[in-house]
């Protein structure tokens, strides 16, 4: 839908950023960003239960779907590589499917008080903080 | 030095793809089941705990700095290679980023189907 939208914008050069705001007024290109911030959404919901392991290969479902569609509703053509391409990712997410979901421990997570989150962190040593500096480094 | 060039671009795009995808998903850890939380005091708690996250805003921001790393590299190189080596690389680094950062247990089941999934998405965006 964006890449519809913005052929039907046209052109955007740096001299003339107006184009930009134009661009976001057409319909298009606004259900593009609406359906983009859906997904994120969506993708921040599920991290908060499962992990990043297990997420992000589900979130290349979106390659198969897109090259589906390309298939069915625009009738174009998919070559023996993609099918192959469908298949490996396809394969990958039934893998880590069948696995659980989530793995790893956060102490510091949805913490009812912070005395509880203090005894959380005590009963597992560095290991929350060691967490949070890894992350943030 | 072309290849070079396209080459640390890809790298650039993956090291902040990963580094976004790091941080929000330990904001949304910290943050805590989004279902429960929604029960128990409502959606804008949720929107108050995401927003008041230093992790989420510094993730975001990463993702932002891939986006625009990722318009660089296509400049640079071709989009038959920089589209599929970066969507496919970044899948391979965030199975070792979560395991070292995260903690996940990414046992063999996990690396096989990173690395079935990086395949696939190589094959489809090439």
């Amino acid at each position: 839908m964006l890449s519809h939208g913005m052929k039907q914008a046209g052109n955007i050069s740096i001299h003339h950023l107006q184009g930009v705001i134009l661009a976001i007024l057409n319909p298009w290109v606004a259900v593009g960003i609406v359906l983009l911030l859906a997904f994120f959404a969506s993708y921040m919901n599920a991290l908060s239960w499962a992990d990043l392991t297990y997420v992000l290969p589900a979130t290349s479902l979106g390659y198969v779907l897109l090259a589906l569609v390309a298939k069915f509703a625009l009738h174009e053509q998919v070559s023996p590589m993609r099918w192959l391409g469908i298949a490996l990712i396809s394969g990958g997410v039934g893998f880590v499917a069948g696995g659980p979901a989530l793995t790893a421990q956060h102490p510091d997570a949805n913490s009812k008080s912070p005395l509880l989150a203090k005894e959380a962190r005590s009963g597992v040593p560095g290991h929350a903080s060691a967490a949070s500096t890894g992350a943030e480094s | 030095m072309r290849h070079l060039y396209t080459w640390s671009g890809i790298l650039i795009v993956v090291f902040f793809s990963v580094v976004g995808d790091i941080l929000i998903a330990r904001a949304m850890k910290q943050v805590g089941d989004v279902h429960a939380i929604v029960r128990r005091s409502g959606v804008w708690t949720v929107v108050g705990r995401v927003l008041s996250n230093s992790n989420f805003f510094l993730g975001v921001t990463a993702m932002a700095v891939a986006f625009f790393s990722l318009l660089f590299a296509l400049s640079w190189g071709d989009v038959s290679l920089v589209a599929p080596a970066a969507a496919s690389l970044t899948f391979i680094g965030n199975a070792f980023a979560a395991k070292i950062f995260l903690h996940e247990k990414v046992d063999r089941r996990r690396w096989i189907a990173a690395v079935l999934v990086a395949a696939g998405v190589a094959l489809l965006a090439g």
